[in-house]
């Protein structure tokens, strides 16, 4: 059996990403994600690799985009607030088709917000957050152990796929100490033929660019990139199926609010009601398969979410509007309890959603 | 028959998209006539700005990155510290790097990031249509300052060779012209200096090059560099601002 370490989530994305093979790490301090930036700082110069602490989150994408186009395995991370700041890098990063990791450990919002855990940045993330026609590769832990193989998968996804992968993380989850494993580590590497390595004055020079000024290059291009988007759509959707079988009401969360969900759907079956869960780990692509067949079978849907109410909309897109689907949910940092989440339940049961 | 002139092997052979009598298409031509006899045109990197120089990823032949407005000596710094072995440069106007971008300009420099970084002040935003920049001279008429540069309104243009040459980061920053010849042969100099320095490994090399926009002026040409000459150069002398290297010989 694998050697388990004690860890905390932070930390393991940091050890994973080592792992994985990413040697330049370039990032800004915020809270709750500093131990990454903290982790790598004393780690890089042992093996050889970077950590450089970059004036902004601004200028520590920007460098990301350049070590990126340069062809390395590379990542930053942050939170919330931070991620804002980046998003016109990762635009740029999405435009130009090179791979990175970014990390966002949400804190709650809008503004400064605060620094408790939070949910609130699942429409950032899937949506955009930057300008133009783009996606992200969105992975979302619950644990300390999906923490690190989401990174080292993540890598992984962004090679292969040429765009970003982001672990959509929340404070809870980075914080937290679990014991984990890095059995499973596998790190595949590309051929990078388009990188930034200087010519050698042995062929044309590469150029690694967003800029299209002709419309029917920009639209080609963009074309192109979303029928790759669409390989991911058809190949990568992850989720995990939690009683399931026989359920009639459907619970949906991710990350920290899928392990609240979970003891309220053991608390659930206690009392008689047969409801399962679906957990998506992926947030794009979304596990629309999962959710449609959960529609043909279940009365209805039950969305628990630290925010307003963000995935609760692509729960509804992906149902079809098939049954109905309520909210539960808290944010700016506050957790529902397992007994907020089974008298949601029990409303759905009544039919009082 | 002996070659005695001949197009930069690291300057493609496109045409450019520079308006009549503009200097970039000179400042390109040093540029790539110091990779080329630094014989450094197979291991350099250079990173284009926003700006009116764009498009320069098509007009070097070297390996070329795009980088958003502002970031290129953060784009840079990813660069050459994933690729020490290569050489980077950034090319880079007013407006991106003295606006936009004056925060990954003054922090590379801190950092005496081994890059070398060409920068052209002509005083104005020419991409966008002429607007003020943050060298623009008190009382310059710009499509943003019609009046005329108010100083008591929008504040005094940057002199960005004397302000980081105050920081102890850099190895060499120089402010150079492009308005007749001999400007044209000493910003040659200056600039292969600033990449044989990133060469030997000693730091942040800086060459700020006084330029000119006749279009965007409203001026010819000609009348464009008398105006370096008369209203640019007084307020940006040229002169070498910080060179540690030969501040530590001198000393010693």
């Amino acid at each position: 059996m694998a050697q388990k370490v004690l860890m905390k989530g932070n930390e393991a994305i940091a050890e994973a990403a080592i792992r994985a093979g990413c040697r330049h790490y370039f990032g800004y301090p915020i809270t709750p994600q500093t131990e990454i930036a903290a982790y790598m700082a004393k780690k890089m110069p042992k093996i050889g690799g970077v950590f450089l602490q970059a004036e902004s989150e601004i200028a520590s994408i920007n460098m990301v985009y350049g070590a990126a186009a340069a062809g390395v395995r590379v990542m930053t991370s942050s939170s919330s607030p931070g991620i804002s700041l980046k998003s016109e890098g990762l635009s740029y990063i999405a435009g130009s088709d090179v791979p990175a990791l970014v990390v966002n450990v949400q804190r709650g919002g809008p503004g400064l917000g605060g620094i408790q855990p939070s949910q609130s940045d699942y429409f950032q993330a899937t949506k955009g957050g930057g300008h133009g026609d783009y996606r992200m590769i969105v992975l979302a832990p619950a644990s300390v152990q999906e923490m690190a193989s989401l990174t080292m998968k993540g890598f992984d996804l962004a090679d292969k796929y040429l765009m970003t992968s982001m672990i959509l993380a929340d404070g809870t989850i980075g914080q937290m100490m679990e014991p984990i494993s890095f059995e499973d580590a596998e790190v595949n590497t590309y051929e990078k033929p388009w990188a930034l390595t200087g010519t050698n004055c042995q062929r044309k020079h590469n150029v690694v660019n967003s800029l299209y000024l002709k419309a029917d290059e920009l639209e080609a291009k963009n074309i192109e990139r979303y029928e790759r988007y669409a390989i991911v759509e058809e190949n990568e959707p992850m989720w995990e199926e939690y009683m399931m079988e026989d359920a009639e009401y459907c619970v949906v969360a991710y990350g920290i609010a899928s392990r609240v969900a979970k003891n309220a759907v053991v608390a659930a079956r206690a009392e008689g009601i047969k409801v399962g869960l679906i957990r998506p780990i992926t947030l794009w692509p979304f596990p629309k398969k999962a959710l449609l067949a959960a529609a043909d079978k279940v009365k209805s849907f039950v969305c628990v979410e630290l925010s307003m109410g963000q995935m609760i909309e692509d729960v509804r897109l992906y149902t079809e509007c098939k049954k109905p689907v309520s909210l539960c949910s808290r944010c700016g940092g506050m957790i529902p309890s397992p007994e907020e989440v089974l008298e949601a339940i029990r409303k759905a049961q009544k039919g009082e959603n | 028959m002996a070659v005695v002139f001949q197009k930069p092997k690291s300057l493609a052979d496109v045409p450019l998209h520079y308006c009549p009598g503009c200097p970039h298409g000179i400042i390109h031509r040093l540029v790539a006539e110091a990779i080329d006899e630094l014989g450094i045109e197979g291991k350099t990197i250079g990173v284009a700005p926003v700006g009116c120089a764009v498009m320069a990823y098509d007009y070097f032949t070297v390996d070329m990155i795009e980088a958003a407005h502002g970031r290129a000596p953060a784009t840079a710094t990813g660069i050459k510290r994933s690729r020490p072995e290569n050489i980077v440069f950034t090319y880079q106007g007013d407006g991106d790097l003295a606006s936009i971008g004056m925060a990954e300009t003054v922090h590379a420099a801190a950092r005496n990031e081994n890059i070398t970084i060409i920068f052209v002040n002509n005083a104005i935003y020419g991409m966008t249509g002429g607007q003020m920049a943050p060298t623009s001279l008190p009382g310059q008429v710009t499509q943003t300052s019609p009046y005329g540069r108010d100083v008591n309104h929008c504040g005094w243009p940057i002199k960005v060779s004397e302000m980081l040459a105050t920081l102890e980061g850099p190895e060499y920053i120089t402010r150079v012209a492009v308005n007749n010849v001999k400007n044209v042969l000493a910003a040659k100099k200056a600039i292969k200096k600033a990449f044989q320095n990133q060469i030997e490994g000693k730091g942040f090399s800086l060459v700020e090059v006084v330029s000119a926009c006749p279009t965007n002026w409203g001026m010819t040409p000609q009348q464009a560099l008398k105006w370096v000459e008369t209203d640019m150069l007084p307020y940006y002398p040229t002169g070498v601002y910080k060179d540690r290297t030969a501040a530590k010989e001198a000393q010693e």
